[in-house]
Order: structure tokens, then C-alpha cells, then sequence
């Protein structure tokens, strides 16, 4: 199974049945393709809808419905619109369930970046910060490395989306939570925790009930 | 009474140097009549209040595009690279601010509030130079209101009031953005007689807005 694919499926089981969530752009957006049978989510589009459906054949976009990259999406039965404010309320305010979204970088600590490289990349962080504040899970999901260059770090190196708030981090390496501390819960099919240290530059505790991701 | 205007006498009323919200996320509920008024116009120096910088090419862009905006304040400009080149040469002022919070201070200057108080953002360079005041174990930001000469938005419908209805995912920041400018301008994609629209349909009271443009 391709990487992305078996991050999305894990993020995906996190769920249940009637959950609000918010899913981030690349990874983040293939979660909704692999929702377990018998679950079905709402999902929030901060530029103001929930109910967010899939995107409309071509020919047949509403320009007045886009998703938070700005490409034409439609609503559910069911959804609802409303202004920013709203939005934010509900992002703020702890309404939604989970949000899902990738990152540069990751600590041991919780903190993570992924918004900005200094002198190459601003490009603004958008609603990133108030959801990684505001949901009361906030996933990470992310290809392990990048290039070969670690992102599950001791300490971030970039500018910061928030502090301690990360909650889940899902790669195709394995997934870690940070309930007592960072610790592995699950790897990878097929990795060796060896291998996962290599390139997992953060200190972690690792599961006594260590299972293998299911692919 | 809303006063029924064409889009270059709106452009008219906007001098050089002013600051301008712009409703609309990615284009989806942006003002593209007026602002395309604007551009005719030879309008320049523009404080530029928008979410973000749009997609290249359209609406809001052109603004950035044919360098009409001396300083751009938005949440997120990453998907039209022309913003970014111009933040990075040094060509434009900016100030990026996270979504939620940047229609907060907006709706905080509408509002009679002299500020919010927002948990976005504590930890990170966003909180360089401003109060944090912490409540019950928990710190916020204290962000100042967010005003504008001018606020320029875009509707559904309206009546010659200037209630004005949205429709789908279109209502994003325009309803805060009625509230937080000198002067209003709202262009519409049809305008009704009074009473054509139900009360509990307007989103944006009339009060707000002073002059109305057939978009």
C-alpha cells in the first residue's frame, strides 16, 4: 500500500459515527476516502460550511461552494452555512472533534510547525493555528521524513503553529500518542523499531501493547 | 437607504492610500466588480484587508498583480506567488494574522469592543509584543480591533435598505467586514425591492451599508 494511503486509513479509524472534523489539505483530505464501514462524518470547511461533500464533476462547480484551498466543493444534505465568525467560533470554541493536518515539524513536547520556513516560505498560517488550538484532538499526519530528513523532532526548529498541542502523529513508520509523553503505540507494516530510530530524532516511550499498523 | 452607485463611481469614492477590507475567501464571495473599478480607475498605495491574495489571475489578485497595494494584512497568501515574491523583495508591507483571530479584530472594531482575548497563537511569534493575560490556567492574546476606511463586499441579493442575503460559503468575512469600515460598499448580483427579502434572511442589516453596486 503506498504511504499516504495507509496514513489516511489509520487517521480514518480514529473516528466514529456523527463526528465534526476538520481535515487539512494533501494527507489530511484522503481521510474522508477511507472511513471505516458504518461511520460517516460531518466535515467543517472553515471558510464557512460543515457538511462538506465530495468535489462537484467537472462542468458542474458552484463557485459559491469551495473547500479551505479555494476549489469548488459542495454541501450534504444536511450541511450548513455560516460567516467566518461562526467558523472560528466553532473551531475556537472546542466544537469540533478532531482536526487533521500535516506539519514541517513535530516535537516530543507537542509542539509543531507548519506554516512558515524564514527567508523561503511565507506563506501565512491561514486557520492552522486557531484549529491546532481550538479542536480537541489534533491529529498529525505526515510521511515520516522528508527527503530523508527527520520531522519528529527532540525540539522544533521553525516557527511554531502552537505549543504542546499536538496530540496523535500518524506517519507510514508508525503512530505515536502523547498521553504519558511521546510514545509509539503502533509501527509500521514492515518496519523494525530500529529502523524508526534512525530516523526519529525525538526521545519516545514505546507501547508494552505495541501492535503493527493495519494496512 | 443604501444609495444605488455604479462600480466606477465606487471606485470614485476610494482614494489613493486608503485601506480597503476586501470580503471573500479565495474569490468565493469577492467584490471582482468593484475591485476590476478600481484597477480601471488607476487606484494605488491600497492597504489591502483580505483574507488572502486570491488565485493568480482573479478578483483580489489583480489588485496585488498590477501592484496597487502598499501593505497587504491577510491570513494566507500562498496560493498566488506573486505575494509572496513581493513580501520576499521587500516590494510590500505585510502583516499575516491567523484566520480567526484577523475576523475577530474585525468584528471586535464593529462591535464597540476594544479588543479580543484569544488563545491562537500563545507560544509563537504571533504573541511578539502583545499582552497575555491568563484565566483559570489558561493565556490569551490580547488583539486590538482590526478597522478600515473602506470595506468593500459582495452579496446574493439586496434591497434598496442594503439588507443584503448570501448564499452557500459566500458569506465568509463580508458579514464582519459590513460592520468595521467608515464606508460600505457592497456590490450585489441583484438588487430587490424592499420587503422582497424575508427578515430572518438578511445576514447583513442595512444599517451597515451605504452604497450598493450591481456586481
Amino acid at each position: 500500500m503506498n504511504p499516504k494511503e495507509l496514513i489516511a486509513r489509520r487517521v480514518a479509524r480514529e473516528f466514529n459515527d456523527g463526528d465534526f472534523v476538520n481535515l487539512g489539505i494533501g494527507i489530511p483530505t484522503m481521510v474522508a476516502d477511507y472511513l471505516p464501514e458504518g461511520v460517516s462524518i460531518f466535515l467543517h470547511a472553515e471558510n464557512g460550511f460543515l457538511g462538506m461533500g465530495p468535489a462537484p464533476a467537472a462542468g458542474n462547480e458552484d463557485w459559491d461552494i469551495v473547500n479551505a484551498g479555494g476549489q469548488p466543493s459542495s454541501i450534504l444534505p444536511g450541511g450548513a452555512s455560516f460567516d467566518s465568525l461562526t467558523s472560528f467560533g466553532i473551531i475556537r470554541g472546542g466544537h469540533l472533534k478532531a482536526t487533521v493536518l500535516g506539519a514541517l515539524e513535530v516535537d516530543q513536547e507537542g509542539n509543531l510547525a507548519n506554516w512558515m520556513i524564514p527567508g523561503k516560505m511565507v506563506p501565512g498560517m491561514g486557520g492552522a493555528m486557531d484549529l491546532v488550538v481550538g479542536a480537541r484532538q489534533v491529529i498529525i499526519a505526515m510521511e515520516h521524513t522528508a527527503k530523508g530528513r527527520p520531522k519528529i523532532l527532540k525540539k522544533c526548529s521553525l516557527p511554531l503553529t502552537a505549543v504542546k498541542e499536538a496530540d496523535l502523529i500518524v506517519t507510514e513508520m508508525g503512530v505515536f500518542d502523547y498521553r504519558d509523553g511521546l510514545t509509539l503505540i503502533e509501527i509500521g507494516p514492515g518496519v523494525n523499531l530500529d529502523d524508526l530510530k534512525a530516523v526519529t530524532p525525538a526521545e519516545y516511550k514505546i507501547s508494552p501493547d505495541l501492535k503493527t499498523m493495519a494496512a | 437607504m443604501a444609495k444605488i452607485i455604479s462600480k466606477q463611481q465606487a471606485a470614485a469614492l476610494i482614494p489613493d492610500g486608503a485601506s480597503v477590507m476586501f470580503g471573500g475567501f479565495m474569490n468565493c464571495g469577492g467584490p471582482k466588480t468593484v475591485v476590476e473599478a478600481l484597477i480601471e480607475a488607476g487606484r494605488k498605495d491600497l492597504t489591502f484587508i483580505c483574507n488572502d491574495s486570491g488565485l493568480p489571475g482573479i478578483g483580489v489578485a489583480k489588485l496585488i498583480e498590477n501592484k496597487r497595494v502598499k501593505k497587504i494584512i491577510a491570513t494566507h497568501v500562498g496560493l498566488n506567488q506573486e505575494t509572496g515574491r513581493q513580501i520576499n523583495a521587500g516590494e510590500i508591507e505585510y502583516e499575516l494574522i491567523p484566520q480567526g483571530t484577523f475576523v475577530e479584530r474585525i468584528r471586535a472594531a464593529g462591535a464597540g469592543l476594544g479588543g479580543v482575548l484569544t488563545p491562537t497563537g500563545v507560544g509563537t511569534i504571533v504573541a511578539d509584543g502583545k499582552e497575555v493575560h491568563s484565566f483559570e490556567g489558561r493565556s490569551y492574546l490580547l488583539e486590538r480591533p482590526l478597522k478600515a476606511d473602506f470595506a468593500v463586499i459582495r452579496g446574493r441579493r439586496a434591497d434598496p435598505l442594503g439588507n443584503i442575503s448570501y448564499r452557500r460559503a459566500t458569506r465568509n468575512f463580508n458579514v464582519a467586514m459590513a460592520t468595521a469600515a467608515e464606508v460600505v460598499i457592497a456590490e450585489v448580483e441583484e438588487i430587490v425591492e424592499a420587503g422582497q427579502i424575508d427578515p430572518d434572511q438578511v445576514m447583513t442589516p442595512g444599517i451597515f451599508v451605504d452604497y450598493l453596486v450591481r456586481a
